[in-house]
């Protein structure tokens, strides 16, 4: 995060674009599940939207994509183990003896 | 019991606190004090008065197995009607001893003692830090404890339920259904939880960002990175426990079904709930927390017996790097180990066979760590005092402990042991002598940092070698009773089954070897308050010591810790460093 | 309070480049990641075990989750040019972006509100079935997050912001801390959106 004037001039013009983009993905997931697409598809397509809108505020609005090594570290960790509490739960639960 | 927690210490503080620099209200100073050390203090006496209490329900629970239907003698009046009829116990008093004993020793005592005591007490000192990062937050964790451990042991009391009766584990759907304590011990644990995340973040940012000029990640005490692993283990580890929490509260107070499947049968009667839950979820979201919380409670407890044996050989420890690689690595592994608690649920094999791989490979750090604590021993001219008998003793019943488990790990042999007697002599093994152990070690080795004298030997060593023993009287019998077949969740100790017949006179053996581990803390609680006043004088190096701690002035130092920071030239333990002048050299010595 | 002040809490430590407040708020949202994640997790592994889920859009009120969705997405962008502002040295629109984001807050709890009592009048509670539990579960939980971030917003705007006259870097760091705070909140809703209204 540099302190230059003209450097965060930069960000405004960062943030208006990140917004629109998010409004736009909003209306584009609505519209999305209005079509009668298989669960299979829509739970897809509903997940890439939500991660790439998702991925804009953590990286323009919380400064991700220039925040120090130590950081990207910590939770880089914990959305490993993230990952791992969404899955093994699930897998778990379908892995019965006799399935 | 609890009140005694924060009176204790002022008693303790008085005469040795001469930094009267800034006029503090008694209040300010040793009743809601930012300063780490008082802090650790309130941490440990409070959790000390915690462990004393649950060590007091299990001595009620061990009359109950060696004498089952017996009225208990001399107290057994004192419990009322409801509870103990006549003096006799009743099952459901014997389930609220079992759920309330190991909730208090776990997440009142031990963890407390180990991260809240001796992290805050001894790592800001140790990195060379003036304080936490955060004083007041500090504070508050201390204070979100105190009233967990409050609502914990008022919810004995509170109409109509009494305490929670389905366990440490409060598996689902029993404790969705249980009497009015398991909410209690929801709201408890949802404090502790908020208390051990204010201080896992506190510790985090105060070794990142505080350690002293000099003191490199690789010239830390192998007790700081205990204390760091630790706390990443309590920061990612509880939440999910505490959303578990917040959704067994739904269940009981809002009628969902998260944890009861559809048609459950209650007493013969049909549960009028919409079910759809799924029981197995409350055991994925509490394991996911409580295997790393068996890290948590045994990682401090390898970061003292570290600081003390290196101490006390008067040598490097054998290994110092391999010993934090291991120590990284074994904690990542603890998130992913935690379904071999469940091999007995009909999770699938595929998942079992994936779980028993994880559990294998996590034993090789725990023993790289170990076999390092042993070497260190090789060729030092070893200085038996108490804290070293105590740090000595915990590399054999560790040892034991986690060796017991091995079999645990493997889904075949889990299934019959699983329920049984064996599986308390395995974890206790680990924690009781084990951890509580290193524990004691580290209340003895520094004692002299918090109060300026050191605890008697004489009365040490009565401390030691009966605890020694009787730890060992009560739990060994328990791997033989277990493979006997004798369940760990009956309340007449398996009276009733005819094929533990011939071992449940084991049951006496460890019950008289737990009250006569009772009378030998009697020595200990003496020595800790005589010793205050009548204890040997040291300076504020006691132990000749190369950490940072015993540089700082003062026994204890003053507000602030050190007069200016210092600066470290050198690793954590050069002992006996060929050429020096003397057989230590303090990493902020220059040369 | 020490005689030796505390390092770093202002000025950013020179290895790490951070000063303690900013690793402190990650850490903190680092557990809340696992502590939603462990919500999700539910979600998936009740939905996947479950013989018949109900669609979200049967039960809820999509234009009205759609403008919340908008509105807490407005908040997002007012939050960072409030931090912008204070960066600029321009105090009264830091004050008017930091009102917006309040008022936002506000503006998304009205509408849960609305969906709220909706639901109750219908006789939909938690406790009718799994799918409601969930929804109510999750929802509820974000919104104290929401009502959370709001307060210290609020104390910012207000009490706090007497801290911008004696030390503008600690109070722009204390904004830019709520604020990472209000977009993980944010964050959580952008994801909370589709898995419970939409799929």
């Amino acid at each position: 995060m540099s302190d230059h004037a003209a450097d965060l001039k930069k960000h405004v013009r960062a943030y208006i674009l990140v917004f629109v983009t998010l409004m736009f993905l909003t209306l584009v997931t609505v519209a999305v599940s209005t079509q009668h697409l298989e669960v299979h598809q829509a739970i897809i397509v509903a997940l890439i939207i939500a991660t790439v809108k998702g991925s804009l505020v953590a990286c323009y609005f919380m400064h991700l994509i220039s925040e120090k090594k130590l950081i990207l570290w910590v939770m880089f960790l914990t959305v490993v183990f993230f990952l791992v509490l969404l899955a093994v739960p699930a897998f778990t639960v379908h892995d019965r003896i006799g399935r | 019991m609890a009140s005694t927690g924060t009176t204790t210490p002022h008693a303790g503080h008085a005469d040795v606190h001469e930094h009267g620099a800034h006029d503090l209200s008694f209040w300010k100073k040793y009743v809601f004090s930012t300063d780490h050390k008082t802090i650790g203090i309130q941490y440990a006496v409070t959790a000390l008065c915690f462990l004393l209490f649950g060590f007091f329900l299990m001595m009620l629970m061990r009359w109950q197995l060696a004498f089952p239907g017996k009225a208990i003698p001399l107290i057994g009046g004192l419990f009322g009607e409801g509870r103990a009829p006549g003096g006799t116990m009743l099952p459901t008093f014997y389930n609220e001893l079992g759920a309330m004993h190991g909730t208090i020793m776990v997440f009142l005592g031990i963890v407390p003692l180990a991260v809240g005591g001796f992290g805050n007490f001894v790592l800001p000192l140790q990195i060379g830090a003036p304080d936490m990062a955060f004083p007041r937050i500090n504070m508050a964790s201390y204070w979100f404890f105190f009233l967990g451990g409050v609502t914990m042991l008022l919810s004995f009391i509170i109409p109509p339920g009494g305490a929670a009766q389905s366990g440490w584990t409060s598996y689902a759907p029993l404790s969705d259904i249980a009497g009015s304590g398991q909410t209690w011990w929801i709201m408890g644990m949802v404090l502790l939880i908020t208390s051990s995340l204010l201080g896992a973040i506190n510790f985090i940012v105060t070794t990142i960002q505080l350690r002293a000029p000099g003191l490199s990640f690789f010239r830390l005490p192998f007790f700081c990175w205990a204390q760091f692993v630790t706390a990443f283990l309590l920061l990612l580890a509880f939440p999910p426990l505490e959303a578990a929490g917040v959704l067994q509260l739904m269940d009981r107070v809002a009628g969902t079904s998260f944890f009861l499947p559809s048609g459950l049968v209650v007493s013969g009667q049909a549960l009028q709930v919409s079910g759809g839950g799924n029981p197995l979820l409350w055991q994925h979201l509490f394991w996911f927390l409580a295997h790393p919380e068996v890290y948590v409670l045994i990682l401090p407890a390898m970061g003292i017996v570290a600081e003390i044996i290196a101490n006390n050989t008067r040598k490097p420890l054998f290994g110092y790097r391999t010993m934090v690689y291991s120590l990284i690595f074994l904690g990542f592994m603890s998130f992913i180990v935690w379904a071999h608690h469940m091999f007995m649920t009909g999770m699938g094999t595929t998942m079992a066979a994936f779980f028993q791989t994880t559990t294998m490979i996590i034993s090789i750090p725990s023993v790289a760590i170990l076999t390092s604590l042993i070497i260190s021993l090789w060729g030092g001219s070893i200085r038996f005092n108490t804290p070293m008998l105590f740090a000595l003793a915990f590399l054999p019943m560790f040892g034991i402990g986690g060796l017991t488990g091995l079999p645990l790990g493997l889904n075949i042999t889990d299934i019959p042991l699983h329920d049984t007697y064996y599986v308390i002599g395995h974890f206790h093994y680990v924690v009781a002598p084990g951890t509580i152990f290193a524990l004691f070690a580290g209340i003895y080795y520094w004692y002299p940092k918090a109060t300026g004298r050191k605890m008697s030997e004489t009365l040490g060593r009565w401390h030691f070698w009966p605890s020694l023993l009787l730890m060992n009287g009560i739990f060994m019998p328990m791997f033989l009773t277990g493979l006997a077949g004798m369940s760990r969740r009956l309340a007449d100790g398996g009276a009733t089954y005819a094929f533990t017949k011939p071992v449940l006179h084991y049951n006496q053996w460890s019950s008289f070897s737990a009250w006569g581990l009772a009378l030998f803390q009697i020595p200990f609680i003496i020595n800790f308050f005589w010793s205050m006043k009548n204890g040997e004088k040291v300076d504020s190096n006691a132990w000749q010591s190369t950490t940072l701690e015993w540089s700082a002035a003062g026994s204890p130092p003053g507000h602030g810790n050190f007069k200016t920071i210092p600066t470290v030239y050198r690793g954590a333990y050069e002992y006996s460093v060929p050429g020096a002048a003397k057989d230590f050299t303090p990493q902020d010595q220059r040369s | 309070m020490s005689d030796i002040p505390i390092p770093y809490t202002v000025a950013p430590r020179p290895d790490t480049g951070l000063n303690n407040g900013k690793i402190g708020i990650w850490l903190f949202l680092a557990s809340e990641v696992m502590l939603f994640g462990a919500l999700f997790a539910t979600y998936i592994l009740l939905r996947t075990g479950a013989t018949v889920w109900p669609h979200g859009r049967e039960f809820l009120n999509i234009p009205l989750a759609t403008t919340n969705t908008i509105v807490l997405i407005t908040s997002s962008v007012t939050m960072v040019m409030a931090w912008y502002s204070l960066k600029m040295d321009r105090f009264t629109q830091f004050r008017i972006y930091l009102g917006l984001t309040i008022l936002c807050a506000f503006g998304f709890m009205f509408i849960k509100y609305l969906e709220y009592s909706h639901k109750f009048e219908l006789g939909l509670y938690p406790k009718t079935n799994t799918f409601l539990a969930i929804y109510f579960t999750m929802t509820a939980l974000h919104g104290l997050h929401v009502v959370g971030g709001a307060c210290v917003n609020a104390y910012l705007w207000g009490p706090g912001a007497k801290l911008w006259k004696t030390d503008k870097e600690q109070f722009t760091n204390r904004v830019e801390n709520s604020g990472l705070f209000w977009h993980f909140v944010d964050l959580v809703w952008i994801f909370l959106f589709p898995v419970l209204y939409l799929l």
